[in-house]
């Protein structure tokens, strides 16, 4: 496998097969780990940077989980490429900055990806399509033991896996759900869900297009808490409260195509009209748009497209896919032209 | 003052980030520091608990919380808490043994509590620990409870209640 072949295959995640996929696109896992006896990455210099990522290169090839997997040096490839494996959620932003000794595994499903030299030594993720937070850490469990055998992680009985940041500390594991919450949005409810969150330990942030405005109805929540309860509870906690927020929306979007029929129907097709007819269009119109008619396919009003097509084009309009697609790098106004070029071709059938 | 991003909104996240030893301030409105990345996120809350704790820092040392003392430098990576303090991240493990009395209550204020209740290396014969039971549930309930901390309270009922019917069930 290249890099260049992600491009044409469609990520795991994106298939909307996972449970409650009319509202949740996507949940990941990851566990941070450091290998004991090594600097974490801020202290380290060159040489023992190296000598680190040479270890874990050795332990991912000696692994049976991790056996199809491409490994990326950061520093081999352009900055275009590195956009685009954050654009995919691959990797993070942070890893695409000082990238020399940096690396990045992925398997070929692309659900499984571990980054290298990132802040912690190791940071191995899960991604799965929907609503799916235990099987996501099963698979993250799994591998993480595996690599443990192989590696010797930095644990204390006191404080449990040591990582750079304390943030991270004790199970260095951060889970999150991607929602997609138009109607709470849309009636401001989604004020009280983020009220509500923030005293249950955890976390929610808006989901955002090529400028920082905000598309407003994509939201993200994971967990703050690392340390003092064991993964399964941080993890239950998690998928109890996302399970109310889902039947939530649920229970609106049901309402609200009560009460305004028309008015949803309406917004539903202007959107896939634009969606279809445009010649010029930003990234955060688009998203706002695609909203629209995600969730117009979940009320039935849309037949000849799938969740599935909408999550694409979500994902290939974005400013590196969109460079990536065209074989190089483009101005923004010429990918506001391009970006409604592809949309065309993807949902006029 | 004027966000460092769009130059528009009255900035009220201030952020101190370092990168390779070299430091940036960034002012940021609550807008433009919402849209910065995931990392950056976490950072911002970390940063903002770290310039609390500049204050808080002696007193902990006096308090014998029986760790680092002033100036404590790590036999590893030569790391000081002051070190850390402005970057923010550890150097090493050994780090969190020279400064784990700083540590302890630096954890408290960031996660309630400083002791590991997951899972742990293979080697230690231990697996991740089975979700708590309803003792401990209920023991639980009763702090939040105390805390008036109700949504959180909330949540540890509904537990308590799908536990003890499982245990029925299974009967
Ligand atoms: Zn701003
Ligand atoms: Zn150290």
């Amino acid at each position: 496998m290249k890099l260049n072949d992600l491009l044409y295959k469609e990520s795991e995640w994106l298939k909307a097969e996972g449970p409650k996929s009319n509202v949740a696109i996507s949940t990941r896992v990851r566990v941070a780990r450091n290998v004991a006896g090594h600097l974490y990455f801020n202290r380290a210099n060159s040489a023992a940077r190296a000598e680190t990522l040479e270890m874990m290169i050795k332990a991912i090839k000696k692994s049976k989980l991790l056996k199809k997997t491409l490994l990326v040096k950061i520093n081999d490839i352009s900055n275009l490429d590195k956009r685009f494996l954050v654009e995919r959620h691959l990797m993070s932003r942070e890893h695409t900055q000082n990238s020399e000794f940096k690396a990045l595994a992925i398997e070929e499903s692309e659900i499984v990806s571990v980054m290298l030299n990132e802040e912690d030594h190791l940071r191995l993720q899960v991604m799965q399509s929907g609503f799916n937070v235990m099987e996501t850490w099963r698979i993250v469990d799994e591998i993480d033991t595996e690599l443990e055998r192989i590696l010797h992680f930095d644990y204390s009985d006191k404080f449990g896996y040591l990582t750079s940041c304390p943030t991270n500390t004790g199970t260095g594991m951060r889970a999150s759900v991607m929602l997609h919450l138009p109607i709470l949005a849309m009636t401001a409810q989604i004020e009280n869900v983020f009220n509500a969150i923030s005293k249950l330990g955890l976390t929610m942030r808006g989901f955002y297009g090529e400028d920082t405005e905000a598309s407003g109805d994509f939201f993200q929540i994971s967990n703050q808490v690392a340390l003092g309860h064991s993964e399964m509870d941080v993890l239950d906690n998690l998928e109890r409260i996302i399970r109310k927020i889902i039947h939530k929306e649920e229970s609106a979007r049901g309402e609200l195509f009560q009460k305004r029929k028309e008015e949803l129907i309406d917004r539903v097709h202007r959107s896939y009209g634009t969606l279809k007819n445009a010649r010029i269009i930003t990234s955060s119109e688009t998203i706002k748009l695609l909203s629209a008619i995600r969730l117009g396919v979940d009320l039935g009003l849309l037949k000849d497209i799938t969740i599935s097509d909408v999550n694409e084009v979500l994902l290939l309009t974005q400013p590196a896919h969109l460079q990536k697609i065209n074989g190089e790098e483009i101005a923004p106004y010429d990918r506001d032209l391009k970006r409604a070029d592809l949309i065309r071709q993807k949902l006029v059938k | 003052m004027k966000c460092n991003i769009c130059g528009k909104r009255e900035a009220s996240v201030h952020l101190t980030e370092v990168v390779n030893d070299s430091v940036t301030k960034l002012h940021l409105c609550e807008e433009c520091a919402k849209s910065k990345s995931d990392e950056m996120q976490t950072h911002f809350g970390l940063a903002d608990l770290l310039s609390g704790l500049v204050d808080f820092g002696p007193e902990v040392r006096e308090d014998s919380f029986g760790g680092a003392v002033a100036g404590a430098k790590c036999s590893v990576c030569g790391m000081t808490y002051s070190d850390f303090q402005r970057v923010g991240r550890l150097g090493c493990g050994k780090c969190y043994e020279t400064f784990s009395g700083n540590l302890s209550a630096l954890l408290k204020k960031i996660h309630g509590a400083d002791r590991h209740m997951g899972k742990s290396p293979v080697r230690s014969a231990e697996h991740a620990k089975p979700t708590k039971d309803v003792q401990m549930l209920k023991d639980e309930l009763k702090e939040l409870v105390r805390r008036e901390e109700f949504e959180k309270a909330a949540l540890v009922r509904d537990r308590i209640k799908e536990n003890e019917t499982k245990a029925k069930g299974q009967v």
